[in-house]
């Protein structure tokens, strides 16, 4: 692509530098920059639907596939995340480009290894809880405020299974057979990101029920001591 | 006549006279009075034999009075000098003394007392400087000193204890009668000189003589025998009460019409060695005795204490006397009684003792009873429940009469005794709470029309009874409206206005609702056109009264549409602004069944006759047909269809003939269908009550938890889970105990429904959302 004038040197280099810590409006004005607005539009419209000029399901599998992730991966929810995507497997440009800004990724490629970046990043503790609750809000669908068992079920495995692999199996497997509730709400699936950081598994030694733990943690907790016998 | 008014009125030993007496004061013999005069009279003589007199006191002082006795001897009068004069006085006075002291004397004569009293009469009529009053005065106040001293002072000091008492008693006895003879002698000093003089009467300074010189001296000793014989008969011995009551006497007397004596020198010390003798006596027996053992101890004491007021101590003594021991051997322990660990009144009204005890020993009898049954049926409401349910009412009435008389009504008591019927109330019998047989039993009770009366209704928990009585009102199976408001007079009475208020309020509305049907009968007999076509009544209910109920969207078959209609234009031209949801899960039906053999009136409920009148349009339905056209859940309709193809009257023919309904089942109208009844009642068994009312009770509990966590938070605005969860338990006390679990549960939905939220660094803290 032919470049476009105007500004100088400096900004090039710390454009396209580090990404860390680059101001984005600096760099926005500068040629790189905006060349590599340019190509994430690009890329963004090569996903579009031109009907609603966002990025549907579609857009977001074929999206997927070329990433070679599957749609049902984290990563894509990490990517939406990123973007602080509004509703669930819908893409508007402003999120795309501000997801793909932060991540510094122009192309496929590019994006391929943001995402693993994005990765290790969201182990870093602090940042992992804002993803686990953007991850509920993502699901959720209209005006709803709870997520069904089943999808919660998912998205446990999803966003907490790699870190917290027992728990998050027996708080799935529990959630499958308890009756008392049918979905889940936002204070609850918190309560299980506390759980999981806070309870020592598998003893559940500190687990005081007299605190203020969501009532379906307390029921949780019986009963996996109930199974041990 | 001035001399005749100034007539004191003549010490009681001369009532002799005391016709005479009247006679001159003009009044008339009262023939009682004289009677007990005379008995009076002899037990003075008695007392007095040594000085019985036969003489005419009172005539001999008219005639001083009239000058009489002053005249004859004025004309004959010499001065009488001081000394001499008190010479013959003296003797008259040796003479009582040795009268007193039981030495051989012969009695005062007539002539013995004039020269007496007219000698004082002239030293004190003398003109001066020989007018003695002063002296004579004085020396009539030596005169008890001297006595005293010399007599009365050393007999007592040399006797003690018991003996000591009857010294005194004895002493004071013949002092009371020296005061009263030697003040005759001087009397004339009472009338003039001591009243100008406004000096003390002469039977005062004889009485302070005595106080002054024996009781100032004696009267320590004299309360320490007394307290120590108190003691002995406290422990058990016996002790001659009379003479205490005589020693006490004179505590009193030496008042001279003020307490303060006996008050001061002897109540004092016996509260107090009453107090110390009963806390020795207390802390012994706390440690040894169960608590109704000790009570019965104190109940005794206090007794024997009330006893020893009225036979010898003062009647004022005993107030102070019997709170001294309540307190020592009560209200010191009290707390201890009560907490006492194996028999304390706490323990007993509520552990495994008394209250509690019986009371579980009932629930396990009619549970054995109702589990035995429990094989041959199912829902078991009989007889043992009920002998159980009188049986607990007898419990509490007894248990209500301790508190109320034995325990003086004391708040704690009551609270020990509804925690206990709580307890045990609480414990279900055969599948159903005591609450819930309670209210069935009150139910059964109103249904017989029965004139019990229903001591604690308190027990019942509100939505329970609410319930019933609805049901109950609804159904007219009540034999007396007037019984149903007096019931609820008594509930209000005792539980508050609040309570009842809405049981009122359903009872107003039957009465109102028959209004209603009369004005909806004129309104039809008026516009011949708005004719339902069969006859109708319609209760209207308030809304908010009544428990609620679950209307469902009955498909009505035509003529029941045209009656809704028709009373839904006749409520129109009543009110505009009220909706009217009708409830047909309430509804009864009278419903002409045309059968081969006879046609046979059935009564059924409305969902019932919906399902026949179905019927009417075609023979055969199956399960789904039939569901569809009534638009009723399976619930309801497997219900209906059981009740008139499986029970006691098969109106319908099931295919396959099982004992159940199951959705793939057919009916088909069975007119082979008869009964020996002309009419006949077909009953809905009610959807699963007991399920659907712990329903509604967990609803109502479920929106009180809420109505508290938001009032506590929006008062506190920030609160920790356990601060809330503590005050929510507080608040809801009064009417029932919510389970933790629950609250939690409550916490959390409020979370999200945006009323609270988790603060974000601590998870331990909500915050009320505005």
């Amino acid at each position: 692509m032919p470049r476009t004038s105007s500004r100088k040197g400096t900004t090039n280099s710390t454009a396209s530098g580090n990404s860390s810590t680059v101001d984005l409006f600096r760099a926005a004005s500068g040629k790189a920059a905006s060349k590599e607005l340019e190509r994430i539009d690009q890329l963004f419209y090569s996903y579009a639907s031109n009907s609603s000029g966002m990025i549907d399901p579609e857009g977001i599998e074929s999206l997927c596939s070329d990433l070679e992730v599957d749609h049902t991966d984290v990563r894509v929810l990490m990517l939406a995340w990123k973007m602080q995507a509004e509703k669930q497997g819908y893409f508007t440009l402003d999120e795309w480009r501000s997801g793909l800004k932060g991540l510094r990724a122009d192309t496929i490629l590019k994006l391929k290894k943001a995402l693993l970046d994005l990765e290790k990043e969201r182990s870093e503790g602090h940042r992992t809880a804002d993803f686990y609750s953007y991850a509920f809000r993502y699901c959720l669908t209209g005006e709803a405020k709870s997520i069904d068992i089943e999808s919660i079920c998912l998205l446990l495995d999803l966003v907490l299974g790699s870190h917290f692999r027992p728990q998050i199996d027996a708080l799935i497997q529990y959630l499958k057979i308890q009756i008392d509730y049918k979905v889940i709400n936002m204070d609850q699936w918190m309560g299980f990101y506390r759980f999981c950081n806070e309870i020592s598994f598998p003893d559940l030694s500190n687990y005081d029920p007299d605190l203020a733990w969501p009532l379906i943690l307390d029921n949780f907790v019986d009963w996996l001591r109930s199974k041990r016998g | 006549m001035r001399a005749i008014k100034e007539i004191r009125k003549p010490p009681v030993a001369d009532l002799e006279n005391l016709h005479a007496y009247r006679k001159v004061k003009g009044k008339k013999k009262k023939k009682k009075k004289t009677k007990t005069l005379k008995q009076r009279r002899k037990k003075k003589s008695e007392r007095d034999s040594h000085l019985t007199q036969v003489f005419n006191w009172n005539k001999w002082l008219l005639c001083v009075d009239l000058g009489l006795v002053g005249k004859m001897t004025m004309n004959q009068r010499n001065t009488i000098d001081l000394d001499q004069g008190w010479d013959f006085m003296q003797k008259g006075i040796t003479k009582l003394k040795n009268i007193l002291e039981g030495l051989p004397e012969p009695q005062f004569s007539s002539e013995d007392y004039m020269m007496l009293y007219t000698t004082i009469y002239n030293m004190c009529t003398q003109k001066p400087p020989h007018d003695y009053s002063q002296q004579l005065y004085d020396k009539y106040r030596e005169s008890f000193e001297e006595y005293i001293t010399s007599t009365v002072l050393p007999s007592l000091r040399e006797k003690h204890d018991e003996f000591m008492l009857r010294e005194l008693v004895k002493r004071w006895l013949n002092h009371k009668i020296m005061v009263r003879w030697l003040s005759r002698f001087f009397h004339y000093l009472d009338r003039y000189f001591i009243a100008r003089r406004s000096l003390p009467a002469l039977k005062e300074v004889g009485l302070t003589c005595f106080r002054d010189l024996v009781y100032q001296e004696i009267n320590g000793k004299v309360r320490d025998a007394v307290i120590s014989l108190i003691d002995q008969e406290r422990e058990g011995e016996q002790i001659d009460r009379a003479l205490l009551k005589n020693v006490l006497d004179i505590f009193v007397e030496i008042g001279m019409g003020q307490m303060n004596y006996y008050e001061n020198d002897f109540e004092d010390a016996m509260l107090k060695d009453t107090a110390a003798y009963y806390s020795r006596k207390a802390s012994i027996w706390i440690l040894d005795d169960s608590c109704p053992d000790y009570m019965l101890k104190a109940e005794e004491c206090l007794k024997r204490e009330k006893d020893r007021v009225s036979n010898y101590l003062h009647s004022s003594s005993e107030a102070k006397l019997l709170e001294k021991v309540q307190h020592e051997l009560l209200s010191v322990y009290a707390t201890q009684l009560l907490e006492k660990e194996h028999s304390g009144c706490h323990a007993l009204l509520r552990d495994d003792k008394h209250v509690t005890a019986e009371g579980t020993t009932l629930v396990k009898q009619a549970e054995d009873a109702a589990s035995n049954k429990k094989a041959e049926k199912k829902d078991v409401v009989g007889l043992q429940e009920q002998v159980f349910v009188r049986k607990v009412i007898e419990l509490h009435d007894k248990f209500m009469a301790y508190v109320n008389d034995c325990f003086l009504n004391h708040t704690l008591f009551h609270k020990a005794l509804k925690e206990a019927f709580e307890i045990f109330c609480n414990k279900g019998v055969a599948g159903s709470s005591s609450a819930e047989l309670l209210a069935t039993f009150c139910d059964n009770i109103l249904k017989k029309g029965g004139s019990e009366k229903l001591s604690d209704l308190k027990l019942l928990k509100k939505p329970w009874r609410r319930k019933k009585l609805a049901r109950r009102l609804l159904f007219d199976k009540s034999a007396n409206d007037e019984h149903e408001r007096s019931i609820l007079t008594k509930l209000k009475q005792q539980c508050g206005g609040q309570f009842t208020s809405k049981m009122e309020g359903m009872v107003t509305d039957l009465t109102l609702a028959r209004e209603n049907q009369t004005s909806f009968e004129e309104y039809l007999s008026n516009n011949r056109n708005a004719n339902p076509g069969t006859d109708l009544t319609v209760t209207v209910l308030t809304t908010g009264f009544w428990p609620s109920y679950k209307s469902s969207d009955l498909n009505l078959p035509a003529e029941m549409v045209k009656c809704v209609e028709v009373f839904r234009e006749f409520y129109q031209t009543k009110t505009k602004h009220r909706k009217l949801t009708w409830i047909y899960s309430l509804g009864t039906c009278n419903i002409n069944g045309k059968f081969e053999q006879k046609t046979i009136e059935m009564i059924v409920s409305t969902y019932q006759a919906a399902a026949l009148l179905l019927f009417n349009a075609s023979d055969r339905l199956s399960y789904q047909e039939i569901m569809t056209q009534l638009n009723l859940s399976d619930d309801d309709v497997v219900r209906v269809l059981h009740s008139l193809s499986c029970a006691k009257y098969k109106i319908l023919i099931k295919e396959p003939n099982t004992k159940t309904v199951s959705p793939t089942d057919v009916f088909e109208f069975n007119s082979k269908f008869t009964d020996k009844m002309r009419r006949i009642k077909i009953p809905l068994p009610p959807v699963d009550e007991k399920k659907k009312v712990i329903e509604d009770v967990d609803k109502d509990r479920r929106y009180a938890i809420d109505a508290s966590i938001v009032r506590i938070m929006k008062s506190r605005k920030v609160l920790g889970y356990q601060q809330l969860v503590m005050e929510c338990v507080e608040q809801l006390g009064r009417m029932f105990k919510p389970d933790v679990k629950a609250i939690k549960k409550r916490i959390e939905d409020l979370i999200t429904r945006d009323y609270l939220e988790r603060d974000k660094d601590n998870a331990n803290l909500f915050k009320y959302l505005a």
